[in-house]
């Protein structure tokens, strides 16, 4: 029985395509994140002051916080979608981002009037922007448990979960195109939960969808 | 057994790039490491065995682009054949830890690995109390009874079996990192 399992899995083995993990994560990013930058675009609309935000720092600073979360979180579920493999070094680089966005957030609340500190934290949009980063996020989510589905995790929940880190990340630097805030501390805390809900999605969906 | 770490990766690669006698090489010595790997796990069922081991191979090559060529083999196979196991109690209606002997396993074929891992033991070991540390030797390594243990310690079976679990639990709680279910 056996035998004959490995004499027909010999037979005609062809060569296994090489890079396959890193071209079906590129796959799946390169086709979820323009659906998602429609999405926003379509439905939320992207910012009208557009010229003068790509100006400011502000801008650059929220884009560069959710690409890097977007990014760690690819590099690790690279190692994760493996058998055996282990994301824990690449791990590390989660706080980097986080420790910037706090030093940013403290700089600016120490440069502004504490009378308006509280809008720097609140915006106009803080009761929203996380169902909106987690709603941009959808599309990536869909495309990356397609993509990890296809490869061979072996622990799924932390698959899914850093499968939910990368569309959190990714989704919320698509959602920088509409959002108007300014303030660090408003990114550092509702960008940040944005990002963390489609990790805990993903963390539930993992054990569910992973399965191969 | 024999064939080392090394050969099957050189296999492996070969296999990769389309060399099916390799291939058939491979999953010959595959297929025995996996029957003993899955048979000191299910002790009855022959059937079971089989069937997993199966299941593996069938797995290692559907998914063997997904093998790192920079990584070691044994390592990569180990845990297929783990997460079918544990799929296979899953299916089983009971939910399992695999032992970390695995770990053991894992580097088993690899002697520089296997030194290692014997380093990290030692010094595990030697974080723990004097006392304790002589008791876990006895026990796991010289693999003593607790009776010849208790009174080669002086101590009452009990009090040998209560620190030896404690001695055990502090080493576990080191080496606790990849988690002990697929989850």
């Amino acid at each position: 029985m056996t035998e004959n399992l490995i004499d027909r899995l010999a037979q005609d083995l062809r060569p296994a395509p090489r890079g396959l993990v890193a071209g079906r994560l590129g796959l799946a990013l390169a086709l979820s994140i323009p659906v998602s930058l429609l999405g926003v675009a379509v439905l939320l609309g992207l910012r009208s002051d557009m010229p003068r935000a790509i100006a400011s720092a502000m801008f650059w600073i929220k884009l560069a916080y959710a690409a890097a979360y977007g990014a760690v979180g690819v590099v690790c579920v690279e190692r994760i979608a493996r058998p055996a493999g282990a994301a824990g070094g690449r791990l590390r680089w989660l706080a980097p981002p986080a420790v910037g966005i706090l030093v940013a957030a403290v700089v600016q609340i120490a440069q502004t009037p504490p009378a308006k500190a509280h809008e720097l934290l609140m915006g106009h949009s803080a009761m929203v922007c996380p169902w909106y980063i987690a709603a941009s996020s959808l599309p990536l989510l869909v495309a990356l448990v397609w993509a990890v589905r296809g490869l061979a995790p072996t622990r799924l929940r932390l698959a899914g979960a850093l499968v939910g880190l990368t569309s959190g990340g990714f989704g919320a630097m698509v959602y920088c195109l509409h959002c108007p805030e300014v303030g660090a501390p408003f990114v550092a805390v509702w960008y940040s939960l944005g990002i963390l809900a489609p990790c805990v999605i993903g963390a539930w969906l993992g054990p569910r969808l992973l399965r191969w | 057994m024999e064939t080392s770490e090394g050969e099957l990766k050189v296999l492996m690669l070969a296999a990769l790039d389309g060399d099916g006698g390799a291939y058939r090489a491979l999953l010959g010595d595959l297929r025995l490491r996996l029957s003993a790997y899955f048979g000191r796990r299910l002790r009855r069922d022959t059937a079971d065995v089989e069937d997993l081991v199966q299941d593996t191979l069938i797995a290692i090559h559907t998914r063997r682009a997904t093998y790192d060529r920079a990584q070691a083999l044994t390592p990569w196979v180990y845990a297929i054949a783990r997460y079918k196991l544990i799929d296979h109690f899953r299916r089983a209606g009971r939910r399992v830890f695999v032992a970390l002997d695995d770990v053991g396993e894992l580097t088993a074929a690899d002697q520089s690995a296997a030194a290692e891992a014997r380093r990290d033991v030692e010094t595990a070991l030697a974080s723990l109390p004097e006392r304790i540390r002589a008791l876990l030797r006895d026990l796991k390594i010289d693999e003593l009874s607790v009776a010849e243990t208790a009174a080669r310690a002086g101590m009452s079976e009990g009090a040998v079996k209560v620190a030896s679990h404690r001695g055990l639990r502090a080493l576990m709680d080191r080496f606790a990192g990849p988690g002990g279910s697929n989850d």
